[in-house]
């Protein structure tokens, strides 16, 4: 098939999720449809999130269709990013569903960082349906180059 | 009420297989209402001139390219979707005005407007009290 259903990524480091990963809860509402699913058979919650790490940056990015930025709240905290949010469902004038997969409803997702973020200077934009959020590292989280001075 | 109105989704035949990359099949919701049928899906990451909609002989086929948004030098912390494009076509029984067929992408949905062929419309018959 070439159309491969998405698939998790087999990144050595995503056993690390359990400890990085703490979902608060699910969803207030019950949603329907793929990301349902999903989160029954992954138990990872919605939405889906890559994180990934360049230079002194964090990212972390999720594919919200159909949200607008008003209906999405993220906040860093105590060493947790908590994305909640909400997407609304069909209209409902005189109308027959003939199917009905794209989910809606209530989310919070929360993701414990890696390390410490600068919670000042958190960046978030979203366009097409793709949030993305640049996490800037704290300074104490940088790298430090050590100079080895001659004895 | 409505009129009887069949929206199968189509096999993908062996051509499909030659395509290249990573594809993905898009969740959509197919609602009906007295004038049209409309098809939503979510196609996050693609440009609006990245989605192709075809209707022919009955079948619709959606097709949206989505750029990388791979950076080579990043390293992955946590992955949990893969990104691709998305491909998917319905075969729908409705008579469909391909003429009016339209389409607005707006924050990753797709929204396809198939509106109804006049012959397809539910009619009101009325009746006439007789003399």
């Amino acid at each position: 098939m070439a159309l491969a259903r998405r698939t998790n990524g087999m990144y050595p480091l995503d056993q690390l999720r359990s400890q990085m990963d703490r979902l608060v809860s699910d969803f207030f509402t019950p949603m329907t449809g793929r990301y349902a699913a999903r989160s029954e058979t992954q138990g990872r919650g919605f939405p889906a999130l890559n994180v990934w790490e360049h230079n002194d940056d964090l990212y972390a990015e999720a594919e919200l269709p159909g949200i607008k930025s008003e209906d999405l709240e993220i906040s860093v905290e105590g060493g947790d990013m908590t994305i909640r949010g909400q997407r609304g469902g069909s209209p409902s004038e005189e109308t027959t569903y003939h199917r009905r997969e794209r989910g809606s409803g209530e989310f919070v997702r929360v993701l414990r960082l890696p390390v410490e973020v600068d919670a000042e200077h958190v960046e978030a934009t979203l366009k097409d349906g793709v949030l993305l959020v640049k996490l800037p590292k704290a300074e104490s989280a940088k790298p430090k180059k050590i100079k080895v001075s001659a004895g | 009420m409505t009129t009887q109105t069949n929206v199968t989704e189509r096999e993908q035949n062996g051509a499909e297989r030659t395509r290249t990359g990573r594809w993905f099949r898009p969740p959509v919701d197919i609602i009906e209402n007295a004038n049209e049928l409309l098809l939503l899906a979510d196609v996050p990451g693609a440009a609006s001139d990245a989605i192709d909609i075809d209707f022919e002989d009955g079948v619709l086929t959606v097709e949206a390219t989505v750029a990388s948004r791979w950076n080579e030098e990043a390293t992955p912390l946590l992955q949990e979707y893969g990104v691709g494009n998305f491909h998917r076509s319905f075969r729908v029984s409705e008579q469909i005005d391909a003429s009016r067929i339209h389409a607005e992408y707006t924050d990753g949905v797709l929204t396809i407007h198939l509106p109804k062929a006049e012959a397809a419309k539910p009619r009101k018959i009325q009746v006439q009290a007789a003399g």
